[in-house]
């Protein structure tokens, strides 16, 4: 979240797209029924009405996957209808700005496409620089190739006649939603977007956000209270898990995972350390040595020298190009390329897409490690339903892991703040930590390699991996304050001329004073501060005071970064540093320095043109870039097809699916297209009552009465049509497997109306496997495809083609 | 609970059918979950019973102008003052608590049966297995402990809410007000006042299996006004339930009840 759940209450408008809150985050969502009950509105998009549109204003449903169509048509709404919020657009974001004259969009291609590599070269995809290498700027918008007349032009195909058809929304609610979201581009109104896996799980996913930034920046609505885009995140500690690299692509602190060209520090550092030359553009990422070197000195500690360049080279590198996600793993796996397996409190064989692909995968393993609460259908595939385990040669172990009321350590939620959580409860018999679990593995493994040697094993035996207390258990003060990062030698700091001594083995205060030359540790550069310089702990922090009245609880828990409530929060105030809603007053420049949240950055506004910054200081250019050419796809969101789906020619282009997603090949992948045996689209998701693979819900007699078994959605219509009766059994088929389930027929999916034909949408949850209980149905992802968005690999387990039977 | 009369609101404008209550209650009140099957609706398990004193029936429901509601009504003990229920229990198993609500002592039920014929919201249920019947008593030993039941504890979006009589009336009063169309307070106008009053955002007669106009039966009132008094002159529990229910039903078997014999399963 850019923002917090708390801050949810301030919104004038909520816009809950690609996100079901109500039911799978029911506390949370009292703080959007507190926005509501002061007056707000809170708008649905969602293909089907669930217990969020029910207490919601009002529901709009929309064909799955076709988001980037629908929000194209609110930035066409904006522009057209002058709605956006001018002085913010000109002053905060790169609207001004001049695209390179090589720059071309043309029939659902962008410049520089390689169709055998299905990549862009991204060399057109630049922003024209003076002279003295800073963005030239065209103020008054008008020049033909700024940004914001690129936008402009790139929108205009998204009328609303053709959105209507593409999404199946009506031109009425279109235009509902456009007028009421896009009145909160006024400095006196906020207007925030909540989604979740609802827009991640997409072949277009990254750019369906993207497609809510541009008009979140149009509006004015960054960096403010009651705005923002909020990521619900669902597992209590996910948003932590992401902050400590979860995903293969990063490091902690979303440094960047080298990759093997990049065969020194020198050239990885250059690679990944913006430069500009703008002087009022903070650059705040021109740091990145400094977390990226202390990283390497948490990681190695007196071992990381200058000479051997702190370590970089025992970092293991991924190939160029090659992506290493879930769906990778399983293909590689499949074809036998992947020997071993580690599965930690996962249920792959339940949750990932194409799980018929999964398990067969899983039969060439020689070994696989679960370590989980519970047993569940990936521990036990050997065993599953068509698996004859005397052809199994995998060698399997389950070791039991405490729970997360087992054990003490911090906790972040969706807002950033990390929490700290105390041990509720001591865990049954052998269980411990899986934290603890991997710090004993890796002792035995630097053990076999001090001893034997072999391949990088320097990386291995140098590791600081000092963590296990006297009595053997792991030491979570210690791993936390190595994560906050500490000096390691006696340090002078100078912070506006005030001269601070911190002594060797200080925790650092803040990332500010990490240092490139090996004098700093810290494990996640963003986590730092989470401890004082006195070893304070502020996850610890329980204050409810409330200083601008506004929920930032500043004393509860750490923030981060630097305990900062709401991220860009300089965008809230104009170039003078004033208020733009003085009603809401996040921050305010008072001459010397800024008042409320934890500002951006110190600077004044960027009105001081002397020592002024712009205020979206992550930023290489210092402000939000409604042209965004970090993305894979393109600077602009353009709307895709699913690699499934009704149609046969996308209504917008030549180009039918995203043109960067990865097809997977194997004789397991198998997709169907506007095909006639699959002619429903279905989508995917989970229940209230039961927590993704249900791998640790269904074991528990209350959950499990209340949703006890497998279910498909089915519409009044459609069931009317083929004989299906509420409660009978039916199957539900897409061209890779099926599952067996009873259907729920309900007025709350309605047909859409698409390109003129009428088009049915199902749905499933995907909570319920073969294990347990034995007649509750199993995996959904038998239905689901091996495919992900472009940038992230996030699964696309919202929309693919169906047929519903009678069982 | 520190006042004479308790008032819960259920505020359905602000349930989100989570049903944390529901989880709640049996957590506290140490109730199995049992097997069910999917009948094609998130309410599960289909109805109240003997080991579920509390449920969200969910209901889909168009209204006359043509826009579709999903409707969400946590259902359980209205807890009456004048409870059918308690005037018809003959071993004083049911019986109402300083706070006006109705407690039961389980080891009185003589499981006749007699409370479930009586009332007008078809509360109390059942166990075949232990030939007791069992109900929500909004979780008394939680109140006597100066604590809110464990549904409304449970509760995260303050659809509950529990307190003194005036002051949440006053409260529910404001917010169906301030709802407008056909939002109303249900509870209040007959069997002398509930202790559980909803906030209606519909007509009441829209709602599945929510009476219109509840009462007590006419045989109830005389049993318990005329007979009841002469009955107990005449000696214990099992003489008077058989009196009873030959006065209400005449001499027939009551009706068997349809649950009790199943197992649970995991947790509980």
């Amino acid at each position: 979240m850019t923002n917090h759940y708390c801050d949810l209450k301030n919104a004038d408008v909520i816009l809950i797209m690609g996100s079901n809150a109500a039911e799978h985050h029911p506390i949370a969502f009292k703080w959007i029924l507190r926005a509501k009950e002061k007056g707000a509105t809170i708008i649905h998009v969602d293909p089907r009405y669930t217990r969020t549109s029910a207490r919601c204003d009002f529901h709009v449903p929309l064909r799955s996957g076709t988001d980037i169509a629908f929000l194209g048509g609110m930035i066409h709404y904006i522009l057209t209808h002058r709605k956006y919020f001018k002085d913010y657009v000109v002053n905060y974001t790169n609207a001004s700005f001049i695209v390179s004259k090589d720059f071309y969009f043309k029939d659902g291609l962008f410049s520089g496409y390689d169709q055998a590599k299905r990549k862009y070269s991204k060399d057109t995809w630049v922003l024209e620089k003076d002279g003295k290498g800073i963005p030239k700027r065209d103020m008054t918008l008008t020049n033909p190739r700024s940004v914001f007349q690129m936008l402009k032009k790139h929108y205009s195909r998204y009328t609303l006649d053709k959105v209507s058809s593409i999404t199946g929304v009506s031109k009425e609610n279109l235009l509902k939603v456009y007028e009421i979201y896009a009145s909160t581009g006024v400095p006196g109104k906020a207007g925030t977007e909540c989604y979740a896996l609802g827009w991640t799980h997409h072949t277009t996913g990254s750019q369906n956000i993207r497609s809510m930034s541009i008009i979140q920046l149009l509006l004015g609505n960054m960096g403010i209270a009651g705005g923002g885009i909020n990521a619900l995140r669902g597992e209590p500690n996910v948003q932590g898990s992401t902050d400590h690299c979860i995903l293969y692509g990063n490091l902690p602190g979303y440094l960047k995972m080298p990759v093997a060209s990049l065969d020194t520090l020198e050239k990885y550092l250059h690679k990944c350390t913006p430069v500009s030359k703008d002087p009022q553009s903070a650059n705040y990422y021109s740091n990145y040595p400094k977390f990226f070197v202390s990283f390497l000195k948490s990681m190695w500690d007196n071992k990381a020298t200058k000479e051997n360049e702190f370590g970089y080279n025992w970092l293991p590198k991924l190939d160029d190009g090659k992506a290493y996600s879930t769906m990778h793993m399983f293909d590689a796996m499949y074809a036998g390329k992947v020997k071993g397996y580690f599965c930690v409190g996962a249920d792959t064989a339940v949750s990932t897409p194409n799980s018929n692909k999964v398990r067969k995968a899983m039969e060439n393993l020689d070994w696989l490690v679960g370590e989980n609460i519970f047993n569940n259908e990936t521990y036990e595939f050997w065993r599953g339903p068509g698996v004859d385990p005397k052809k199994i040669k995998t060698e399997c172990f389950l070791l039991p892991a405490s729970a997360s009321m087992e054990k003490e350590g911090s906790q972040s939620n969706s807002g950033r703040w990390v929490q700290w959580k105390y041990k509720a409860a001591e865990a049954p018999g052998d269980a411990i930590p899986v934290g603890e679990i991997e710090i004993k593995i890796m002792a035995a493994i630097k053990k076999l390699y001090e001893k034997e040697g072999g391949p990088n094993a320097k990386a291995i035996v140098n590791l600081k991996w000092d963590y296990l207390d006297s009595k053997g258990r792991m030491n979570v003060l210690k791993i936390s304050k190595q994560i906050n990062g500490h000096f390691l030698k006696d340090t002078v700091v100078d912070e506006k001329g005030v001269k601070t001594l911190y002594k060797k083995g200080q925790t650092v205060p803040t990332f500010g004073m990490l240092k490139a030359d090996g004098s700093t540790s810290g494990g996640n550069w963003i986590m730092a501060g989470s401890f004082g310089a006195n070893g304070e702990n502020k996850m610890m922090k329980r204050g409810k005071d409330d200083p601008t009245g506004l929920g930032l609880y500043p004393n509860w828990s750490f923030a981060w970064p630097v305990n900062r409530r709401i991220i860009y929060n300089r965008a809230s105030c104009d170039i003078n540093g004033k208020p733009y809603n003085p009603k809401r007053k996040l921050l305010e420049w008072t001459g010397d320095k800024w008042v409320g949240d934890v500002p951006d950055g110190p600077w004044p506004p960027m009105a001081d043109k002397a020592k002024g910054k712009y205020p979206f200081i992550m930023k290489q250019d210092g402000v939000g870039s409604l042209f965004g050419p970090g993305m894979v796809e393109g600077p602009f969101p353009e709307h895709y097809e699913p690699l499934e789906g009704p149609l046969t020619k996308n209504p917008l282009s030549g180009q039918l699916i995203n043109p960067t997603i990865e097809i997977f090949k194997s004789d397991m992948d198998k997709t169907a297209n506007a095909d006639a045996k699959f002619p429903y689209v279905c989508t995917t998701y989970s229940c209230t009552e039961h927590w993704c693979s249900g791998a640790l819900t269904r074991w528990q007699a209350w959950l499990l009465e209340m949703q006890p078994e497998l279910y498909v959605e089915i519409g009044e219509k459609l069931a009317q049509e083929k004989g299906i009766k509420n409660g009978s059994r039916v199957k539900v088929h897409s061209i890779r497997g099926q599952v067996e389930c009873v259907a729920m027929v309900t007025k709350r999916f309605q047909p859409f109306t698409v390109e003129g034909k009428t088009v049915h949408q199902v749905g499933l949850p995907f909570n319920y496997g073969w294990l347990f209980p034995k007649d509750g149905g199993d995996s959904t992802n038998f239905l689901t495809p091996t495919v992900g968005d472009a940038n992230t690999f996030c699964p696309e387990y919202k929309a693919f083609m169906v047929n519903v039977v009678k069982a | 609970m520190n006042t004479s009369e308790l008032i819960k609101v259920i505020d359905t404008t602000r349930c989100t059918a989570c049903r944390g209550c529901q989880v709640a209650c049996k957590q506290w009140n140490e109730l199995p979950g049992l097997r069910t099957k999917n009948w094609g609706s998130y309410q599960n398990p289909p109805d109240l019973e003997w080991n579920t004193w509390t449920l969200i029936r969910f209901q889909e429901y168009v209204n006359d102008k043509g826009t579709f509601k999903w409707m969400f009504r946590k259902d359980g003990c209205m807890h009456c003052t004048d409870a059918a229920c308690v005037k018809v229990c003959p071993s004083g198993a049911l019986y109402h608590t300083e706070y006006g609500t109705v407690g039961i002592k389980k080891n009185l039920c003589i499981g006749c049966k007699e409370c479930i014929a009586a009332c007008p919201f078809e509360v109390p249920r059942y166990n075949r297995a232990t030939d007791k019947v069992s109900k929500c008593d909004l979780c008394l030993t939680r109140l006597q402990s100066n604590q809110q039941p464990a549904c409304v504890k449970s509760c995260p979006t303050g659809a509950l809410s529990i307190g003194g009589k005036d002051k949440m009336m006053k409260a529910a009063y404001d917010r169906v007000k301030e709802l407008g169309g056909d939002a109303s307070v249900y509870g209040d106008k007959f069997v002398g006042g509930t202790h559980v009053v909803y906030i209606l955002s519909e007509k009441p007669e829209v709602y599945d299996k929510l009476p219109k106009s509840p009462s007590i039966p006419l045989s109830v009132i005389a049993w318990k006004d005329w007979l009841k008094p002469l009955s107990l002159i005449a000696g214990g529990g099992v003489v008077v339930g058989s009196l009873l229910h030959y006065i209400l039903h005449g001499p027939k078997r009551p009706d068997e009840d349809v649950s009790g014999d199943k197992h649970a399963e995991g947790g509980k």
